[in-house]
């Protein structure tokens, strides 16, 4: 296994899926981030960036939610071949 | 948003409305996620109109509305729209308080159809408080076009609720959910509570459950208190403390054993805290309902929607199709509002005719007639012609965006340069908001969950220009900035408006930043921000509820607001000293300072008896340039160009005095909402003062540079 290095929601492009692996936050914006769904093994599929790269829209649970890439940042993941 | 009935007091009652125990009937919680169209739900079953908008958390205070079925009387409190129990921004506190602490007799939590495996969650968190919780599966149309469909009869069975499928705007399963609600009320027995937990939880909840047993002689669910109790969220424990009179969790007995009942389970589940097991569990469990009770049709459902996102955010197109947009529906505006101003002005000078004679005819003093009819009749027709038509376009036509689901696409477009002012990509849909007027802007910026970035958007909210300025820039800006008689004029004075807002758009960037380097200082908060899916408009309603909740109540505010300013620009312009009117030593006080940032004394008197409605300041200018006792209407903007480069103006001052528009106090009633909204006087001041201050800063380094520029060359 060389799985060393971690991979961030925010690194993904547009129409590539994911699953959460885990968040790398804590406090107010974890419970957020669970309340919409975000928890280990969720799957996430990046659906949209905005003009400017920042923030980027994801498919979670059925609806798209947008999520700044400081936050997307501290969400680590397993990318999912696609 | 903001302008909801409730915040209009339009038929539904104020926030912290005091319910009436005994004719309230059968109090019913509706709660649900942020857009789920809970609000057409209240309608649908109230009757109450509460105004419906296609973007997340627009329910900004509780409404409260009633509605008899077979002879029973039911209270339905539409509570702020929430993701879950456990989180609290300013809205979703008061959810949560509601539904937890308001003794409710029962409760309809509203789901989307389409997202229903999120909402379980709150079902989930819900149905452990309020043991009666019916499910209103929402939207259900929606969903049948994308081919998803729901087995409602498979969830009821799964978690022993009632489940209603419904279409609010459809008028679809609402009198089967008026019926199960009657009967969920009236049901004895409650349901046996749904396995959500594992067995360590289960078992901690009961040894938690056994000492607080005795101490509690209040109605509550006591294994759902426990559970509070061992998680230990501090918010939660205050509200908890506050609800029982006394703080239990002061208790040495309950204090250790739940001490360590966190110490075992964090452990055993590897977890930080006892709330994160709990809602992963409860997510794990709505997942897996949802993945027994709903089926998908078709693979690809929102594909149309995600293309459709693709260009309206688009890297190169996101932002120019903004920009489009946003001028088209100001020019639609704009040229749309000329014919029917006319057609009222017209209107109001014959009636002001039919009232001279009339006041005549009883004999009425002189000088009371004319303060009637030349001071109030006067402007608060001026501001009726001047205000009504723009805004009765206005509205409708934001209301259109809103409802399409459009806003939170701007949000999404935006918040990268809110970010760099470390404010909030909402303050964006706040703005949007106070192109209709500052005050509904003010309103809306609940949706804001950081109290700091909120109170940014609060104190800049004036700096876009609200429909009660947007005469006064047109007419300058047709008179100073636009060639007579060219055949694309209101094409050029379009292009111009939008600069000027852009200008106002840039200040606001601006101010967010200076503000939160200075006063307000800290770093962006988090930004979460759902993307609803585009919704097709109901044109009827839309234009109805636009209308009526937006329209008029602004307008009866700024008619409000007119009759005194009415009343004493009538006695400053013609109560005399030494044959001099009051007006005029006002102006001559004023005027070596006005001087320095470009006004004159007459203009920036106009700007301060026009606090009430930004929409009197030109006509103060012309009665006070025409030295006549009464307000002025100008009968063509030739004139009116003629009068102003008569008394001096050049465009340097037309330059200025629209800078000055954008960028001054904002209007009482907005001042006013401020007050409201933050409950201090303090961030009121702060609110009048940030705009004036670098308006006047800005108005003064223009003058001083033209001075320059002119003495150079």
């Amino acid at each position: 296994m060389n799985d060393n290095k971690e991979i961030s929601l925010n690194s993904i492009s547009v129409g590539d899926k994911a699953t959460v692996k885990s968040l790398k936050l804590c406090g107010e914006i974890k419970r957020r981030l669970q309340d919409l769904g975000i928890i280990e093994g969720t799957n996430i599929e990046c659906i949209l960036k905005s003009p400017w790269g920042d923030p980027g829209a994801y498919l979670i649970r059925g609806a798209v939610i947008a999520l700044r890439n400081d936050i997307s940042s501290k969400i680590i993941i397993n990318t999912l071949e696609v | 948003m903001g302008l909801t009935s409730s915040s209009t007091g339009f038929g539904a009652n104020e926030k912290d409305i005091i319910l009436n125990p005994e004719n309230q009937g059968k109090l019913i919680a509706l709660a649900g996620n942020p857009n789920v169209g809970k609000s057409s739900i209240f309608n649908a079953l109230t009757g109450l109109k509460q105004h419906t908008g296609n973007w997340a958390g627009k329910t900004v205070a509780n409404a409260c509305g009633s509605f008899i079925y077979k002879g029973e009387k039911f209270t339905l409190a539409d509570i702020p729209g929430t993701y879950s129990l456990y989180t609290c921004s300013k809205e979703e506190e008061a959810a949560r308080n509601f539904i937890c602490f308001s003794g409710c007799d029962a409760a309809i939590v509203v789901c989307d159809a389409s997202c229903l495996e999120r909402n379980l969650n709150l079902v989930f968190q819900i149905k452990e408080v309020v043991p009666k919780t019916i499910i209103c599966i929402n939207l259900i149309d929606e969903a049948e076009k994308k081919g998803i469909v729901v087995n409602s009869h498979l969830l009821e069975k799964l978690l022993n609720v009632p489940v209603v499928l419904t279409s609010a705007v459809k008028g679809i399963g609402l009198e089967e959910l008026k019926e199960r609600l009657l009967n969920e009320v009236y049901k004895t027995e409650t349901a046996e509570q749904e396995i959500i937990y594992s067995q360590e939880l289960a078992d901690a909840i009961i040894l938690t459950e056994e000492i607080i047993k005795p101490k509690i002689n209040k109605n509550i669910n006591l294994k759902w208190l426990s559970l509070k109790f061992i998680e230990g969220e501090k918010s939660m424990l205050n509200a908890i403390s506050d609800f029982l009179g006394f703080d239990l969790s002061k208790d040495e007995e309950l204090k250790l054993l739940v001490l360590q009942l966190r110490k075992d389970l964090t452990q055993s589940f590897n977890k930080a805290s006892v709330s994160d097991i709990t809602i992963s569990q409860i997510i794990k469990k709505a997942e897996k309902t949802a993945r027994l009770v709903v089926s998908y049709k078709k693979s690809d459902y929102n594909t149309k929607q995600y293309k459709i996102d693709k260009i309206l955010t688009g890297k190169y197109t996101g932002i120019p199709i903004m920009l489009m947009l946003l001028a088209v529906i100001f020019w639609i505006t704009i040229k749309g509002a000329n014919y029917p101003s006319a057609l009222l002005s017209n209107m109001f000078s014959a009636l002001e005719l039919k009232l001279w004679s009339f006041f005549e005819y009883i004999n009425m003093p002189e000088f009371l007639t004319d303060f009637f009819i030349l001071g109030i009749y006067k402007v608060v027709s001026w501001v009726i012609a001047v205000m009504l038509p723009p805004m009765a376009i206005f509205f409708p036509l934001f209301t259109l965006l809103e409802d399409l689901g459009y806003l939170p696409r701007i949000a999404f477009n935006l918040d990268k340069c809110f970010k760099c002012c470390s404010a909030c990509g909402k303050q964006s849909l706040t703005m949007a908001m106070g192109f209709g007027c500052n005050a509904a802007g003010v309103v809306g910026c609940r949706i804001i969950d950081s109290p700091r970035e909120r109170l940014i958007a609060i104190i800049t909210n004036s700096m876009v220009p609200c429909n009660g300025r947007f005469p006064t820039l047109i007419a300058i800006i047709t008179m100073f900035f636009v060639s007579v008689g060219a055949a694309d004029s209101s094409f050029v004075s379009t292009v111009i408006l939008t600069m000027v807002i852009l200008f106002g758009i840039l200040m606001t960037f601006f101010t967010s930043k200076l503000l939160s380097l200075t006063i307000l200082k800290g770093v962006p908060s988090n930004f979460t921000l759902e993307l609803p899916p585009y919704r097709k408009p109901q044109i009827a309603k839309l234009i109805v509820r636009s209308v009526l909740d937006r329209t008029l109540f602004v307008l009866a505010r700024a008619v409000i607001a007119a009759v005194p300013a009415g009343a004493i620009i009538f006695l400053l312009a013609n109560i005399c000293y030494n044959d001099i009117a009051l007006l005029y030593y006002v102006s001559n006080f004023l005027d070596p300072f006005a001087k320095l940032i470009g006004l004159d004394g007459v203009i920036l008197m106009a700007f301060i008896l026009g606090l009430p409605a930004n929409e009197i300041v030109m006509p103060i200018i012309l009665m006070a340039y025409l030295s006549e006792g009464g307000l002025r209407d100008y009968q063509s903007i030739e004139e009116l160009k003629c009068i102003l480069l008569n008394n001096g103006w050049t465009w340097l001052t037309a330059a200025c005095t629209m800078i000055f528009s954008l960028m001054h106090w904002p209007c009482s009633t907005t001042l006013m909402t401020i007050k409201k909204e933050t409950k201090s006087f303090k961030w009121t001041l702060i609110s009048f003062l940030v705009p004036t201050v670098l308006g006047c800063i800005i108005c003064f380094i223009i003058t001083c540079a033209s001075k320059i520029f002119q003495f150079v060359f």
